[in-house]
């Protein structure tokens, strides 16, 4: 397995994100087509939400993009060949039996980050996000939300240019979830292209700088946030918006 | 009779004489420095069958999987062929020695810590893959930290290690002969005093051995208990 | 690879030697279970090293595997009870000499009722052939250790072919044979050290003894220096010479179980 990230780069200045593009793309398995084929292009820096109802291949359509599957079919490729540095955060937070510091510790050193910037990054990585308090305490032991912070603090850390997240909120109270979209939208101001899956529309206005919208495995609209909303092209899009059911 | 064996058993302990201080003593170096070395070799063995897939594995799971109940008397005489003077480590010439003891019960350890540990990893790691790799970890890199994460586990199959280790006699026996002041340890001395028709005296042996693990779990359970507390 | 394995050879060396932090002069002796718990090496080995000062380590198995010990040169001396195997070995070419050293006889032992009756027994033979008769318990070695072909050589002198459900084949040491047959109340053929040394013997006696067939010989072999260079030659010859020499000759009839001497000395 090869690393998905280019090499850290100490310099807080991030380069703008190389487009992502998705050429005939198609995901199976066990001979059942479940994504695909899609093709489309993911320039400027989103904020993307990719939408649709359950099943649709949202995640799938994600893990190809951040490079955790390999499609069936067709290509995943970044323009000018240049794969940049990518995070991800998982529905469910994912984080070591160790303290919320050592955590975002330990992301620094599988990237290589000299031993002697770890600490203060990692604090000043805590502290953007809320968690100053936090630092020693057991990273199981915090709140979903605060778990969830931790799991951005870490990305954020890694100075990503593009961040992938996976219908982050979906097991957050609404506070919990307000600080998780202020985070978002940290990320979002430092330059990083954000690629989200959620089924929460409410979320989707909020957030979206563009919409790719999903259903039965196929890509049906790929338009900016305010033409989806107010003018949805497709009738899945419209089913969907006005909250009928769709498969 | 078992009521003999009790008082034999506490007189021992309070008189803690000095040939079964130093057989307790011996037992207890030969079953940890053996768990010690299998958990060094056993845990990267286990983890690294965990997260490589390769031609055969599965056949590698079973194979350490069913030397979990290799026969300690099995493991002795293999060990016993390879250290005798007429087989290829002859030179060594380690037979009849506490490092033979030791050999024999790495020999019967490893693939209980490689086989625990393995399918803990393997647990974990459907839990922690996706992250994982998004994080840029190579799978040598996952190794340590999937290991170190499943550390309240791990010390559960030590102590189990050490349970097999402490308690076995076929591998030591035969290996290390019995010989007083030498290689005798607690489970070859209860045989010995059995052999002798000394029941009451082998059923103490056995209580004081019983203790010892007793404790050691005790311990054990202490400090992992006191740490989880603190890691959540 | 070869690097990797001298390594590791300097390691478990290291490790040897770190266990033997006695590295003391000593030779490994294999010997039976008779002579071990019945104690007397507890009481000779002591007046040896005090005489020497050599250790020895006694590694105490069944006549079967002690041969198999010093076949195989992981032994440095032999100390067993079966004649006609020892000169075997001497014929082989696995050891330069057999000596006797000391006898003592073998027993038979059994439930204090007697229901064979053979405390009665004018000889060996008659005594074997009576328990057969009543196909009363008896309990074996079963493991082809020197007692347990000195047992089956009186069997075939009483005419008698072992065999039925009274006839229990154990596979075991001389201590556990007489655990079991304490257990099921039945008759077991042990040596006389053995027997007086053992502390479980429940509701068994010593029922008949004293037929010159179940003489019992202990000899001394001194190993082949040709089969097995890297014995300790000097040390072990040192020890097969004092068993013989008036000091261990003495040291053996000296040792005694509960006021009764166990070995008699008879080297030439």
């Amino acid at each position: 397995m090869t690393s998905l990230n280019s090499p850290f780069l100490t310099s807080s200045a991030l380069l703008s994100p190389p487009a992502l593009f998705f050429d005939g793309v198609t995901y199976s398995h066990e001979e059942k087509v479940l994504l695909g084929p899609c093709s489309f292009t993911l320039d400027g820096i989103g904020p993307t939400l990719v939408m649709g109802p359950n099943g649709a291949g949202k995640s799938l359509l994600l893990r190809l993009a951040h490079g955790l599957l390999s499609p069936t079919e067709g290509r995943v490729t970044w323009s000018d060949n240049r794969t940049p540095r990518q995070a991800m955060v998982f529905q469910q937070p994912v984080l070591l039996r160790r303290s919320a510091v050592a955590n975002l510790i330990h992301a620094l050193s599988v990237n290589n980050v000299p031993y002697r910037q770890r600490a203060k990054l990692a604090f000043n990585g805590l502290e953007r996000f809320g968690l100053g308090a936090y630092a020693k305490t057991p990273a199981r032991v915090l709140s979903g939300g605060q778990q969830q912070r931790l799991a951005l603090a870490r990305a954020w850390v890694l100075s990503p240019q593009v961040l992938f997240l996976d219908e982050p909120t979906s097991a957050l109270d609404p506070a919990a979830i307000k600080a998780v979209e202020a985070a978002v939208r940290e990320f979002h101001q430092r330059g990083t292209r954000i690629v989200m899956t959620t089924h929460d529309i409410h979320q989707a206005r909020r957030l979206a700088g563009d919409v790719l919208f999903l259903s039965g495995g196929k890509v049906r609209e790929h338009t900016p946030a305010e033409a989806f909303f107010d003018t949805p092209a497709s009738r899945e899009a419209r089913a969907f918006i006005t909250g009928e059911l769709v498969e | 009779m078992e009521n003999n064996a009790f008082y034999v058993a506490l007189s021992l302990l309070l008189n803690f004489d000095a040939p079964l201080y130093q057989i307790v003593a011996l037992s207890l170096q030969v079953s940890l420095l053996a768990v010690l070395i299998a958990a060094l070799l056993g845990f990267p063995l286990g983890a690294a069958v965990a997260l490589w897939r390769f031609r055969g594995r599965g056949g590698v799971i079973v194979v350490l999987n069913a030397l979990m109940g290799l026969p300690p008397v099995v493991a002795g005489l293999v060990v016993y062929l390879l250290l005798s003077r007429a087989g290829p480590l002859g030179e060594w010439g380690l037979l009849f020695t506490p490092s033979a003891m030791v050999i024999a019960q790495v020999v019967l350890v490893l693939p209980i810590l490689a086989a625990l540990s393995r399918q803990k990893v393997e647990e974990m790691l459907g839990e922690y893959r996706e992250q994982f790799v998004s994080l840029g970890m190579s799978r040598a890199r996952m190794m340590p930290t999937l290991l170190w994460d499943a550390r309240f586990a791990l010390l559960t199959v030590l102590l189990a290690g050490f349970g097999r280790a402490s308690a076995e006699v076929g591998a030591v026996m035969m290996v290390g002969g019995n010989i007083e002041g030498v290689t005798r340890v607690m489970t070859t001395s209860i045989v010995l005093e059995t052999g002798k028709g000394n029941l009451p005296l082998a059923l103490g042996l056995g209580i004081v051995l019983l203790t010892l693990v007793m404790l050691i779990n005790a311990g054990a359970y202490l400090v992992g208990e006191f740490s989880r507390r603190r890691t959540g | 690879m070869k690097k990797t394995l001298n390594l590791l050879l300097k390691g478990v060396t290291i490790l040897g030697l770190a266990f033997s932090a006695h590295a003391e002069d000593y030779i490994t002796l294999a010997s039976t279970t008779s002579t071990e718990n019945s104690g007397l090496f507890d009481f000779i080995l002591p007046q040896f090293k005090e005489d020497t000062g050599i250790n020895v380590r006694v590694v105490a198995v069944g006549t079967g595997q002690a041969f198999e010990i010093a076949r195989r040169g992981d032994a440095d001396s032999l100390l067993v009870h079966d004649t006609a195997g020892e000169k075997r070995f001497v014929e082989n070419g696995y050891a330069t000499e057999r000596a006797d050293v000391m006898y003592n006889d073998f027993v038979l032992i059994g439930p204090m009722d007697d229901p064979a009756n053979i405390s009665k027994a004018g000889s060996a033979a008659e005594a074997f052939g009576a328990i057969a008769e009543a196909e009363a318990p008896f309990t074996s070695r079963g493991d082809d250790s020197g007692t347990n072909r000195a047992e089956l050589r009186l069997w075939k002198n009483a005419g008698v072919e072992p065999d039925g459900d009274w006839y229990r084949e154990l596979g075991s040491g001389m201590g556990q044979t007489l655990n079991t047959a304490a257990a099921m109340d039945a008759y077991v053929m042990s040596d006389r050290a053995t027997w007086v040394a053992f502390k479980n013997p429940q509701n068994l006696k010593l029922l008949y003894s004293g037929d010159k067939a179940m003489f019992n010989q202990y000899g001394s072999l001194l190993l082949s220096e040709e089969k097995h260079p890297h014995l300790k030659q000097a040390m072990a010859a040192k020890w097969h010479n004092w068993l013989l020499s008036e000091e261990g000759q003495q040291a053996i009839a000296e040792f005694r179980v509960d006021g009764q001497q166990l070995f008699f000395p008879n080297a030439k």
